[in-house]
C-alpha cells in the first residue's frame, strides 16, 4: 500500500526533485515566490495577506511532518494556537517587540510538543492522527477552563504590535506586514534546509522503509520526534505572527478544526511538496474571505465539499499536478 | 453512597452513548481499516432526525429508536458506495481525510437549516422523573439508556459470536485474504457493514436527543472523546469500544462531581496513560499496530 506521503509527488518525483532540479530553475521560482510575497499586500487587503503568508508557513511545518516523515498531525492546532496565546500574553505582559514575543510563543510550541510527540510517535499512521487529535483538544479545554489567563470563551484581548515604536508598523497593517514577513521567510528557509538536509534525507528513510532505517542503526523513534518538535516549532512562528496580525487571540484557533483547515490546505497544496502548502492556503484564506465578505455563513459547505473532491480525485494536489506534468513533459 | 450511585449511573448512561458510537465506530473499522472521523456527526444527525421527526411527523422517541437508525443505515450505506468505496485500496488516512470533510459539510448544512441554537426535544412522560432504588432517587431516563445500551451491546455481541453472518464478518475482519480463499464474498459485506456502525451512531444520536442539546456542533466533541474511548479500549476490538465508553463516561461523571475543573482533562489523561502502558489499547492485539 502506498503512503498517503506520497501523494502528491511519487517517491521517484521527490528524489528527481531534490537532488536533480537544475538550479537555474530553482532560482526562477524563488524569485517568483519572493516578488508574490512581496508584492502581495498591494494586491490583496493587508490583513488577508498577513493570513495567507501565517497559514502558508503553517502547512509547510505540516508538510515538513506529513510529507516528509509520513505523520498525518490532526492536532497541530496545540502549536499553532497555543504559541498564539503565549505570543499574545508576552506581548501584553512585557510589552516586548513583536518579533520577540512571536520567538517566545515558537518556543512554547517546541516545549509542549516533546510531551505529545513522545507519546504520539509510539503509534503511527491512524493512531498517530487520532492521538494527536485527542491531546490538541485537552489543551483546547484547558485554555477554556484556564479563563482568567486566556479570556475563556472571549479569547485574549488587546495584544499590542509593540515593534520599536516605529509607528507606521504599529498602526498600519501594511508596513506591518512587511515587518512580519521576514519571520515566516525564515520559517520557510528552515523547512527547506531541514528537507535538504542529511537529516531529511533520514527523514524520507524512516518514511519509506521504518523498519529498514531501524536496521541501519538509525533511532527511528527520536528522529520523529525531532522532526514533531520542529514541525511544532514552525507552526508556532505562524501562529504567533497571526495573533500579533490580528491584535487578539480566539479559542477556536485551538479546535481541531484549525488542525483540519491546514491539513487541507497541505493536501490541497499536494503532500510532500513543501511548497504546495502555500498554495493551499492562499486559495482557502481567500476563499473564506470571499465567503464571509459576501455574507455566506456555510463555509464549511464549501471547505468540506473541496476536502472530499480533492481526496477523491485530486489526490496529488495543485503543485505535485504540476511538477508530474512539468516532469512527464521534461522525460517524453 | 447515594452521591456514589448517582454518579454512577449518571456516568453509564453518558457512557451508553459513547459505547454504542464507538461499537459502530470499531465494526467499521475492523471490516473496512476506515476509521471514520464523521461518526461524530451521524450522531447529531440521529438527534436531528429524531427531533425533526417528532416535531413533523409526531413520531415518538419509541418510533425513532426504530425509524432513525435504519435511515441511517440507509445513508451509511449511500455514503459508503458513493464516496468511501474508492479509497479503501488507498492508505487509510485518505477515508480519515474524507470523512473530515464530509464532517463540515454536514454539520454547517444542518446549522444553515436548522440555526445554532438547540432544537427542542420533550422526552415521553413515562420516561421522566425519577425512581427509587435503595432510598436514592434515580433518573428514569437514564436507566433507560442504559438499558438499551447494554440490549444492543448484548445484541451485537450475539450477533458477532452465535450467527453465520457474525462469522464471517469476524473472518472477514482478521483473514480477509483467507476468508476470500475459502468461497467468502468479503466485498458484500462492506457495504452493510459501515451502514450498520453509522445506524449505531444514529442510535446513540436519537437516545441522546432527551437528554442533550440538539445542535450542530453536538458531535463536535462527542467525536474526539470517541477517539479517546477507542485509542483506550483498542481500535477494532468491539469488547474494549464497550468497556472504553463506560470507563470514559464514569470518568467524566465523577471527574464532573469532585474535580470539575479537570473533568474534561481527566479523559486524555486516562489516554496517555494507556497509550504509555499498552500502545496497543486495553482489548487491542498488538498486531494491529499500523
Amino acid at each position: 500500500m502506498t503512503s498517503i506521503a506520497t501523494a502528491g509527488a511519487s517517491v521517484s518525483e521527490q528524489h528527481a526533485t531534490i537532488a536533480g532540479a537544475r538550479p537555474w530553475q530553482r532560482l526562477v521560482l524563488l524569485a517568483v515566490g519572493l516578488v508574490v510575497a512581496l508584492g502581495l499586500p498591494w494586491f490583496v487587503y493587508p490583513p488577508v495577506a498577513m493570513d495567507i503568508a501565517a497559514w502558508a508557513l503553517f502547512a509547510v511545518a505540516l508538510d515538513l511532518l506529513l510529507g516528509y516523515c509520513g505523520l498525518l498531525s490532526f492536532g497541530h492546532a496545540a502549536f499553532w494556537g497555543g504559541s498564539a496565546y503565549v505570543t499574545g500574553l508576552i506581548a501584553i505582559h512585557l510589552g516586548v517587540p513583536f518579533p520577540v514575543a512571536v520567538l517566545g510563543g515558537a518556543l512554547f510550541a517546541m516545549v509542549l510538543a516533546v510531551p505529545i510527540g513522545y507519546l504520539s510517535v509510539k503509534r503511527s499512521g491512524i493512531y498517530f492522527a487520532m492521538v494527536t487529535l485527542a491531546f490538541a483538544q485537552m489543551l483546547f479545554f484547558i485554555a477554556n477552563q484556564a479563563s482568567s489567563l486566556t479570556g475563556g470563551e472571549n479569547g485574549l484581548q488587546g495584544v499590542p504590535r509593540s515593534f520599536f515604536g516605529i509607528e507606521a508598523v504599529e498602526t498600519d497593517s501594511f508596513f506591518f506586514y512587511y515587518a512580519a514577513l521576514p519571520i515566516i521567510l525564515l520559517g520557510m528557509w528552515a523547512a527547506w534546509r531541514i528537507v535538504h538536509s542529511p537529516f531529511g534525507r533520514v527523514l524520507v528513510a524512516i518514511r519509506d522503509n521504518a523498519p529498514r532505517a531501524r536496521a541501519l542503526g538509525y533511532d527511528v523513534e527520536r528522529y520523529k520526534l525531532i522532526v514533531f518538535v520542529l514541525s511544532a516549532g514552525l507552526s508556532g512562528l505562524a501562529g504567533g505572527v497571526f495573533a500579533v496580525s490580528h491584535g487578539f487571540v480566539a479559542l477556536p484557533e485551538l479546535h481541531w478544526a484549525t488542525s483540519g483547515e491546514v491539513v487541507l490546505m497541505t493536501v490541497l497544496g499536494g503532500i510532500g511538496t513543501l511548497w504546495g502548502g502555500v498554495i493551499g492556503a492562499a486559495l482557502i484564506v481567500m476563499l473564506a474571505d470571499y465567503l464571509a465578505s459576501s455574507g455566506f455563513d456555510g463555509i464549511g459547505i464549501v471547505t468540506g465539499a473541496v476536502f472530499v473532491t480533492v481526496v477523491l480525485l485530486f489526490r496529488r494536489g495543485i503543485w505535485g499536478t504540476a511538477r508530474h506534468l512539468w516532469l512527464s513533459r521534461r522525460r517524453s | 453512597m447515594s452521591a456514589v450511585l448517582q454518579y454512577t449511573v449518571q456516568g453509564l448512561a453518558a457512557g451508553s452513548f459513547y459505547a454504542l458510537a464507538a461499537l459502530g465506530l470499531a465494526v467499521i473499522f475492523g471490516v473496512l481499516g476506515v476509521v471514520n472521523f464523521a461518526h461524530g456527526a451521524f450522531y447529531m444527525l440521529g438527534a436531528v432526525a429524531a427531533a425533526v421527526l417528532l416535531d413533523t411527523l409526531g413520531l415518538s422517541l419509541w418510533g425513532a429508536l426504530i425509524v432513525v437508525p435504519l435511515l441511517m443505515l440507509v445513508f451509511g450505506m449511500l455514503v459508503e458506495r458513493l464516496l468511501v468505496q474508492w479509497l479503501l485500496p488507498l492508505d487509510p488516512l485518505y477515508n480519515l481525510l474524507l470523512t473530515f470533510g464530509l464532517t463540515l459539510l454536514l454539520v454547517d448544512l444542518v446549522k444553515r437549516r436548522y440555526g445554532v441554537s438547540g432544537l427542542p426535544y420533550e422526552r415521553p412522560s413515562a420516561l421522566s422523573g425519577r425512581v427509587e432504588v435503595g432510598g436514592v432517587g434515580l433518573p428514569v431516563y437514564q436507566l433507560f439508556v442504559i438499558g438499551v445500551a447494554l440490549l444492543v451491546c448484548l445484541g451485537v455481541w450475539l450477533l458477532m459470536t452465535r450467527t453465520r453472518v457474525g462469522m464471517i464478518v469476524r473472518a472477514a475482519t482478521e483473514r480477509p485474504e483467507l476468508a476470500g480463499a475459502l468461497g467468502i464474498n468479503v466485498g458484500r459485506w462492506v457495504t452493510p457493514v459501515f451502514g450498520f456502525g453509522v445506524a449505531l451512531a444514529g442510535l446513540a444520536g436519537v437516545l441522546a436527543a432527551p437528554f442533550r442539546a440538539i445542535t450542530a456542533e453536538m458531535g463536535s466533541d462527542f467525536i474526539i472523546i470517541l477517539f479517546a474511548v477507542v485509542v483506550i479500549g483498542g481500535l477494532g476490538s468491539i469488547v474494549g469500544a464497550v468497556v472504553g465508553g463506560f470507563l470514559v463516561g464514569l470518568v467524566e461523571a465523577f471527574g464532573q462531581a469532585y474535580a470539575p475543573t479537570f473533568a474534561q482533562v481527566l479523559i486524555f489523561v486516562l489516554m496517555a496513560v494507556v497509550v504509555l502502558a499498552r500502545p496497543a489499547g486495553l482489548f487491542g492485539r498488538e498486531e494491529a499496530t499500523a
